[in-house]
């Protein structure tokens, strides 16, 4: 089981800024270990947030984003204390899911 | 739209269970489209067909969209991006980069109130212009590009 996310959201003006911090190493498959043998692609390809209840971002994504990701979303119209729920899955069908609350 | 999900129904071609799905009526297409990893655009090997892939093939250039990235990356390994789009209507983002072995790095998809503003980090194997397309609800796409010279590369071993 991965770590937890780190999940950020704050309400600035009427736009909740959420940035997410996911745990995984986001192999390519383009890499080869000491003795020459490709180290097998293992990489998140789905993710997926919620803000209130509605899904708000859907997004694929391929091994090119960095180890250990980073992403920052706004979400227009979210109110503090709505509940941000984020998750997503890798290509061997790992998941994780987290979630926070949106602060003032 | 029609010929993005036949694009990506090929791709998911092996998997004969979902083939079957849709066929027995189980599954709208639709609904196909948001589930499945877009096989055929993420493993594109040139940036002509990754494009293809997403449905960008013959995307505009538009000043609307915002692209953000270092002109130097020291580090290939992890870039900033930044993309965010003012043309109106804009419900999806995707990040390119042109060198690459695997040229789309993600695509995203807004709604319910999400702004078309994406940040990442993204790796860079080789000094690569880094390609933003939007997509607006009415089906258009459009693209924005910007240069990021890397010292370091990011994807070798």
């Amino acid at each position: 089981m991965a770590d937890p996310m780190k999940i950020r959201a704050q309400m600035k003006g009427d736009t909740a800024e959420i940035r997410v911090l996911m745990s995984h190493a986001m192999e390519t498959g383009q890499r080869k270990d000491s003795a020459g043998n490709t180290i097998p692609a293992h990489f998140i390809q789905a993710i997926t947030v919620d803000v209130g209840g509605k899904r708000v971002i859907q997004g694929q994504t391929g091994t090119a984003v960095s180890r250990n990701p980073v992403f920052g979303f706004r979400v227009k119209g979210a109110k503090v204390g709505d509940k941000v729920v984020i998750n997503w899955v890798d290509n061997k069908g790992d998941k994780r899911t987290d979630e926070a609350t949106i602060s003032a | 739209m029609d010929a993005l999900r036949r694009t990506l129904l090929r791709g998911a071609g092996a998997s004969g269970a979902l083939a079957a799905a849709i066929a027995a009526g189980l599954l709208k297409p639709s609904q196909v489209l948001a589930a499945e990893w877009n096989r055929v655009a993420f493993e594109a090997k040139d940036i002509g067909g990754a494009l293809k892939g997403i449905g960008a093939g013959s995307a505009a250039d538009h000043a609307g969209i915002v692209l953000k990235a270092p002109d130097i990356a020291e580090n290939g390994a992890v870039v900033p991006v930044d993309v965010s789009s003012n043309i109106p209507n804009t419900i999806s983002l995707a990040v390119l980069v042109d060198k690459n072995p695997l040229p789309l790095t993600s695509a995203f998809d807004f709604a319910n109130g999400a702004l078309p503003d994406l940040a990442l980090r993204l790796k860079l194997g080789q000094t690569s212009l880094v390609e933003a397309v939007a997509k607006t609800a009415d089906g258009k796409y459009y693209i924005a590009k910007k240069e990021v010279k890397v010292t370091v590369g990011g994807c070798g071993g």
